[in-house]
This record gives structure tokens, sequence and C-alpha cells, in this order.
């Protein structure tokens, strides 16, 4: 068929782009680790802290998210679309301004301790084990409860109406309607969980540290940047790769489906749960969950407003830079998904190469592409260009997520209609697909702009001083003490990335409805 | 003429056969149980379903493998014949170009032929402010437009009530006059519009037959689908 060949091309490149700068860093890592280097104790320590915190991570943001997702799933109240949303907010914000704000409540000089201190009570530290995985049930708990909340809203509206006519108690829906669906839905939510928490890098590198709380991310970073032993973050890198691509098939395996809720906002009448007793329970799961989310983020609110009035000149500078990485970010993960997406309407596999990110984390990437660089130029010049680069790798995946079911979802509905109209290639994409697009391509552009704007990954490895990113900046004000400068710049970073999504989000939704 | 030669259809376990030749043009009407593979066969005309075996010819030319484009037909669907994001005078340009590069005598091309459907005033508007009625006459103006000489409806007109669907099988019959068109129907009474049918019975297209002698003597299976509603 000759029909659209030009997409096709289009997409092949696209794709051979993808394994090119996925599959290339891998190839150097693994020559490079073959050096002989041999694994201390203390990196088999990093390797088990890693397993241990994810595991405990999954485990604890799932079993919380359970009773967080039936409560919204069945009770109506205003605020709950508001709610919803708000539980997308972690995805979406940076991680190190996650941190401070956790810092602000759970840390030292917090507002819990403040409270415990004033009650008579021995102070609780943030740091080690249990704050990284902490501040990971802060990020994935909120997702769990998204994921959960996509399987109540799939169990038909019919199948509760029937369950009440038959006269189901709470207990009879939970056995025959609720517990078939979590069996479903659990154990791939548990796996992403734990496939995103063993690539953390940056929560364990602010709140773990230390030979007890490395993860093999850290490591590999400690080994390039610290003792700049090659040979050593090649070995760590090929150690992550068989956990995260262990982990990524696993996830592919449960088949879970990483959904953006569409659809939650609807929920579903329910007649079994108009029990006082059950009523009080949802009420608490729901408050706890908000506040959890809440607090955090209004302690950035609150300590960074006050710190913006002497904000040094250098978090300027490193906001233009980290606008300039997302920018790029976003045109390179649109550039690289739209083709991958339209082309593997046609060529399943193609779609595969856009998921090769998910088996290797930032860190394998950027040691990599250190090891492939290093002779050519030098990489910390590039360390900006890098940074995105790996970013759009990074939200690729996401990306195909959302624009292959909405493409789908296109030539369901029009895809006869623009063929006897002859509208192929170009035409097809300008008169049918791109207008129809709009709303997840926005979504998408946002999605990649507010994560690579607060990503605090490769660019550690690469970035010298005078030409850090906000988040690095972040970082490195936190390590010298200078908290209030690292709570403005924290505001500043967060109200970007929420601005950037809303931005792009708003452009698509807007195109979409014109 | 379209002529079916040899053609079988396989969809799954539904196997259809067509060994058919239908002269144009003329309204010629296709009957048939549900199931029996009325869209099955529009959709291999149209070149959405490729056959299994044998040939599709439209005036001695094989048109088997030609992308649905690339065919001498319209085809109106029974929804989703409309683009929502685009306007009216739009989606009937697309008919024209497919680069909705419009010439002057484009233009006035689709002006005429609004006015002759009675759209006139709805050129600008969305599908979305359209009645089922207008989007269905939206849809026929466009298929009127492209003037190919073979027209496929698959029951675009189900959805609106008996009077407007006498009204479009009438501004049908009047304004293609120029074109072969195969209409699916499951309703006699549409069926008898058309002076011609095809039968689709186990798993077999026949015809053309006069749609009066049929429907006044259908054979034995034709008989236990209509019943005796005659």
């Amino acid at each position: 068929m000759a029909r659209g060949a030009r997409t096709v091309k289009l997409g092949i490149a696209a794709g051979g782009v993808v394994g090119l700068l996925t599959l290339g860093p891998l190839v150097a890592v693994i020559l490079r680790a073959e050096g002989g280097a041999t694994l201390s104790y203390s990196d088999w320590a990093a390797v088990r802290f890693t397993v241990t915190q994810a595991a405990l991570s999954a485990v604890f943001s799932v079993a919380l998210a359970v009773p967080v997702a039936r409560a919204l799933a069945r009770r109506q109240f205003s605020g709950r679309g508001l709610l919803i949303s708000l539980l997308g907010a972690p995805f979406i914000l940076p991680v190190i301004v996650a941190v401070l704000g956790l810092l602000a409540v759970f840390g030292r000089g917090g507002v819990l301790n403040t409270g415990l201190d004033a009650l008579g009570l021995p102070s609780v530290s943030i740091y080690g084990l249990h704050g990284v995985v902490l501040a990971h049930v802060f990020f994935n708990m909120p997702l769990a409860v998204r994921l959960i909340l996509q399987g109540w809203a799939e169990i038909p509206g019919e199948r509760f109406r029937l369950a009440a006519a038959l006269g189901f108690g709470p207990s009879a829906i939970f056995r025959q309607l609720e517990w078939p669906m979590l069996k479903g839905v659990l154990p791939g939510a548990i796996m992403i969980v734990f496939l995103i928490c063993l690539a953390s890098f940056a929560v364990a590198l602010t709140l773990g540290g230390g030979p007890s709380a490395t993860t093999v991310e850290l490591a590999i970073y400690q080994a390039f940047r610290f003792e700049f032993d090659l040979g050593r973050a090649a070995l760590l890198a090929l150690i992550q790769l068989a956990l995260t691509a262990g982990a990524a098939f696993a996830v592919l395996a449960l088949s879970a489906r990483a959904d953006f809720g569409a659809g939650l906002d609807r929920p579903v009448q329910r007649w079994d749960a108009n029990r006082t007793g059950l009523r009080l329970a949802d009420c608490a799961a729901i408050a706890i969950a908000a506040l959890f989310l809440i607090c955090p983020i209004a302690m950035i609110v609150l300590r960074g407003v006050p710190a913006l009035l002497t904000i040094p000149e250098s978090v300027w500078s490193a906001t233009l830079r980290s606008l300039a990485v997302a920018g790029g970010t976003t045109v390179l993960t649109l550039a690289l998904a739209l083709p991958l997406a339209i082309t593997s309407r046609r060529l399943g596999w193609v779609e595969t190469f856009g998921y090769l990110p998910v088996a290797a984390s930032p860190m394998v990437i950027g040691t990599g592409l250190f090891l492939i660089l290093f002779p050519l130029v030098n990489p910390v010049a590039l360390a900006l260009p890098l940074t995105a680069v790996v970013n759009a790798l990074m939200a690729l995946p996401f990306a195909l997520r959302v624009l292959a079911p909405a493409l789908a979802g296109i030539e369901a509905d029009f895809g006869r209609l623009a063929d006897s109209l002859n509208l192929t290639g170009y035409r097809r994409l300008r008169w049918l697909i791109l207008p129809r697009l709009y709303a997840p391509l926005g979504f998408c552009a946002g999605l990649a702009a507010a994560l690579s704007i607060g990503d605090l990954g490769v660019v550690a490895l690469f970035a010298a001083p005078g030409t850090e990113t906000l988040p690095l900046l972040i970082q490195r004000l936190m390590a010298a003490y200078r908290m209030d400068a690292a709570a403005g710049a924290s505001l500043i970073l967060m109200v970007a990335s929420f601005a950037l999504f809303r931005l792009f989000d708003g452009w698509g939704r807007t195109r979409a409805a014109m | 003429m379209l002529q079916c030669d040899g053609l079988i259809l396989e969809q799954g376990t539904f196997r259809l056969r067509a060994e058919v030749d239908v002269p144009g043009p003329g309204l010629v009407g296709i009957l048939g149980p549900s199931g029996s593979g009325k869209s099955t066969l529009l959709a291999a005309v149209a070149g959405f379903l490729a056959p299994k075996s044998g040939r599709i010819l439209w005036d001695g030319d094989d048109i088997t493998g030609r992308a649905p484009g690339q065919r001498p037909l319209s085809i109106l669907f029974q929804d989703q014949n409309l683009f929502p994001h685009l306007t009216v005078r739009q989606n009937l340009g697309l008919g024209l170009s497919a680069n909705l590069q419009l010439t002057v005598t484009d233009r006035q091309a689709i002006d005429a032929v609004l006015e002759r459907v009675g759209l006139s005033a709805m050129g600008d508007r969305r599908p979305a402010a359209l009645s089922g009625g207008q989007a269905s006459r939206a849809a026929l103006a466009r298929a009127l437009l492209r003037k190919r000489p073979l027209v496929l409806l698959d029951e675009p007109f189900a959805a609106l009530g008996p009077a407007l669907k006498e009204e479009m099988l009438a501004l049908v019959a009047e304004t293609l006059s120029d074109a072969l068109v195969l209409m699916v129907t499951h309703d006699p009474a549409d069926a008898r519009g058309a002076p011609h049918a095809l039968t689709i019975l186990e798993g077999e297209v026949a015809g053309p037959f006069a749609t009066d002698q049929l429907l006044a003597d259908p054979p034995p299976e034709l008989q236990a689908y209509l019943g005796s509603r005659m």
C-alpha cells in the first residue's frame, strides 16, 4: 500500500532515533562494564536498599490508595472533581519541591515535630528508609488511587443496581463485585509504583544518602561525580538496567493501564453505602489523603512567598535555563510521539521503540551518553541539550499511552469516511487527525514540559556550577543550608511546572473546542 | 455497470458469495435479513474489506485492488458521515479536494448543491448544530458534489423518522438519477422505492430482480424473513 508512505517513513525514523538514543547508551554501558570493575559491599547494599524501598513504597502506596479510591468511588460531594484533579498534581510536581514541602511538614523543624515537641513527645526523623518511603508514597499513592478508581469506574453501574435489587450488603458487594476488580487491578498498580520507585534518584539524594540509604541510581551518580570511576558507574548502570527491565516486563505482563483518568468524574450511584460507619470511614479516608497532599504544597507556598523578596539572581537565570530545557523536551516529545503513534497504527512493532525508555533509567542513559560523547566532545558543555533529550525519552512512553488510544478512537470513528474521501498522508493529518487530537496533544505537551522542568536527574551528572537548572540549583541551595533561597526557588519552580501544564493542556482543550 | 465476478467475502466464520451484474443508472435495493451480509457487501465494493477471492469491476475496469478513495464511488455510512470539527461547507469541500484548496467554481458548486438539498443557510455551521435530517442532507450533498457514477447507501437514514426517511429517499431518487445507487435496507417499504433489488439469502447474493415481482412472489427464505407483513 502506497497510502501515507511518508508518514510511515517518519514513524520508522522516529522509532530509529529513540532506539539509537536508548540502546546506544545501553551498549556503551555494557561494553564498559566488562572492564573488570567489581562491586563493593556498599554497592550490594545499594541494590538491597533499592529493592526494599521500592517494594515498601509500592505496598504502602497501593494499600493506602484502596480506601481512598473506594471512598471516592461511592461518594458524591462538592469538590470531588477538584480532589481528583489534585490527585494528578504530585505527578507533575517537581520532586525536589515536594521533598522541600515534606521537610517543612515532617522534617526536623517541621510542623509535625513542632507539635510533638509542644506535647512533650520525642521528635521523628524524616531521613533514611522511612523518609524515602514517605516521599514515594506522597508521589505514588495518588497515582495508585487514580488507577484503582479507574477499576471501580469500569464496574458497570448496572451491576450495582442488580446487587441492590438482590439486597447485597457492603460485604457481599465487596466479595462479588469489588474484590474481583481489585484482584485484576492491584498487581498492576503495585508493579507500576515499584517500577517508578526503582529509579528513584532525587528523593534518595535528598532524604537518603549514606551507606544505609543509597539507591543504585544514586550510587551511579556518586561513582560518576565524586570518584569518576566510569567502570563502576557502568557496572551499576547494568544492574539498574536489569532491575528496571525486569520490573517493566512484569508491568507489561500484568497489563496495567496507566490511564490518566478519563471518566473519573462520574460517580456511580450506589445503594449499599448508606450507613453511618461507612460514611465516617470514607470521610476519614478522603480527609486524610487530602491533608497529606495539601499540607506539603501549602507549606511550599507559605515558606516561599516571604523568601521571594530575597531571591538570589542565580535563581532567575536557572529558571530561564529550565524553561529552555522544558521547551526542548516538549517539542522533541511531540515530534517523536506523534509519528510513532500514527505509524504504529499500521506497523505495530514501531510502537515498541517508544516504550524502550521505560526499561532504562535516566542515570543509565546519562552514563551511556557520557561514555559515547566523552571521547568526542565535552559532555558538560552539552548538559542542557542532553537533559532535554533524556527528559523527552522519559516522557515518551506517557505521551504514547495517551496518543495511541486517542488515534485509535479517531480512526474507528472517522477512518472509513476519510478513506472514502481519499484523505491520506499529510491531508489526513491536516484535516482529520490534528483537529481531533488537539486535546490529547496539549495534555502530552503539558506533561512533557512539567516533567522536564521539574526533573532532577541527568542534569546532576553533567551540569557545572553556573549552568544549573532550577531543580538542581534548589538541591544545591538545600545542601548549602540556604533554606530561604531554596524555598523561594521551589515556589517559582512549582508555579512554573503547574503553569506550563495548564498552558499546554488549556491550549489543547481550547483548540479542540473551537 | 457493477460486476461481482466470483466474489467471495469472509469475516471470521461468515462467508458471502456474489456473482452478479448490476447495470446502472438507477436505484437498486439490497434486501436481506439482518446479519445476512448487506453491509459486508457494500464494505467490499467500497474497498474496506479485501475479498477472499474474485473481482469487482466497474464498467469493465477491475477495481478490486484500489484504495477506497480511488474508487469511482461515494458511500454514506449509518453514522459519522461528517467530520464534527469542520463546517458543513468544509465537509463538502473535502469531497472535491482533499486539500480543501477550492476554486471559485468549486465554491459555486458547493453553494448550488447546498441549495439543492435545502441547506443554504447552514453552510457555516458545525455538524453538532444540525438536526439529524439536516446532517443526512449535508452528507447527501457531498455525494451529489462528488458526481461519482456509483453511490452506496449503508442505511444512512436509519435513524430518521419514517416521514423524514421517505423524504430523503425521494431526494436521493431525484438528485442521483444519473448514478447507480445501491441501497441497503431491511424494510420492504423502502425497497419498493427502488425499481430493482438484490437479495442476500443464505450467504449468496442474487439479482437484480424487479422489486415488485420479487415482493409479490418472494423465494421461501425471503418470505420467512418478510413474514406476512406485505
